[in-house]
């Protein structure tokens, strides 16, 4: 079906006294990571009518991943960063979607995120989680991080909150609940956690 | 008196003693000394001065 931004733009408004569409489209957020918290997150904010996301992984879709991410059975093989691109514009083709193929490290992170003035941590392993963090709020000086950390197992959904650290510095999750100490990771409680950090990066670019 | 994590703490030590005693990973942590990130490579010598408001982020996996 054909959709004019216009269109898409009034649903995106329709029920809200204040229309979010114009401040959303002239947003930049960076994903971090495009696993369960990643690609939930970016869903959320195209069906806000985000204007450009940043996305980077340098991870393939595998089976194992259908049970939380965002991806479908026939993405299994291909890359992360062009399985979600093709599903983002499903949703939204309005948004521009730019991506990094790569994996995200100390020495790359500035001058992949370097742009956005909210980057999503969205990795899945406890020290890249902390280099994120660590890299981006020391050399730049005005992003602001939303990150995840404890969101394993299922239930216990009311535990899940979004905590300020500092003006720049934002944790969405538990904080306890780690992937490693073999409780595995659902759909519900992950997705709790990317529409926490998601809802985060809206309220920023709402403000 | 300094506060870490919102809790009262008034022994002189570093940033990096502090991590030990308490069992964090310095790889898995995001050190905030009065709003601003503290380098990992200042975790050493950084002494925790009496009115310093330090948050300490220990990120556990999963994503």
């Amino acid at each position: 079906m054909k959709i004019s931004e216009r269109e898409f733009a009034e649903a995106v408004n329709s029920r809200s006294k204040s229309p979010i569409y114009d401040k959303m489209k002239a947003a930049t957020v960076g994903i971090a990571g495009l696993g369960g918290l990643g690609s939930n997150i970016a869903a959320a904010l195209v069906r806000s009518g985000i204007g450009r996301l940043v996305l980077a992984d340098f991870d393939k879709v595998e089976l194992s991943n259908i049970n939380r991410q965002a991806y479908f059975l026939r993405d299994i093989g291909r890359r992360k960063t062009e399985a979600l691109a093709e599903i983002l514009r499903e949703i939204n083709p309005f948004c521009e979607i730019v991506t990094h193929d790569v994996r995200v490290d100390e020495k790359n992170c500035l001058e992949i995120f370097g742009e956005c003035p909210i980057v999503c941590e969205a990795f899945d392993g406890a020290e890249e989680k902390a280099m994120l963090v660590n890299t981006l709020l020391s050399e730049s000086k005005t992003v602001k991080i939303i990150a995840g950390s404890g969101m394993a197992g299922f239930g216990r959904a009311n535990e899940i909150v979004t905590k300020k650290i500092s003006e720049r510095l934002f944790v969405c999750g538990d904080g306890k609940t780690d992937v490693a100490d073999g409780e595995g990771l659902s759909a519900s409680r992950v997705i709790i956690c990317a529409g926490h950090i998601a809802s985060k990066a809206v309220e920023i670019i709402l403000a | 008196m300094a506060k870490i994590n919102g809790e009262d703490f008034n022994e002189v030590i570093t940033i990096g003693e502090y991590l030990k005693k308490k069992g964090y990973t310095a790889a898995r942590v995001a050190v905030m000394v009065n709003g601003e990130i503290l380098s990992k490579n200042e975790y050493d010598c950084t002494k925790i001065q009496p009115d310093d408001e330090v948050e300490i982020v220990g990120f556990v996996g999963g994503g």
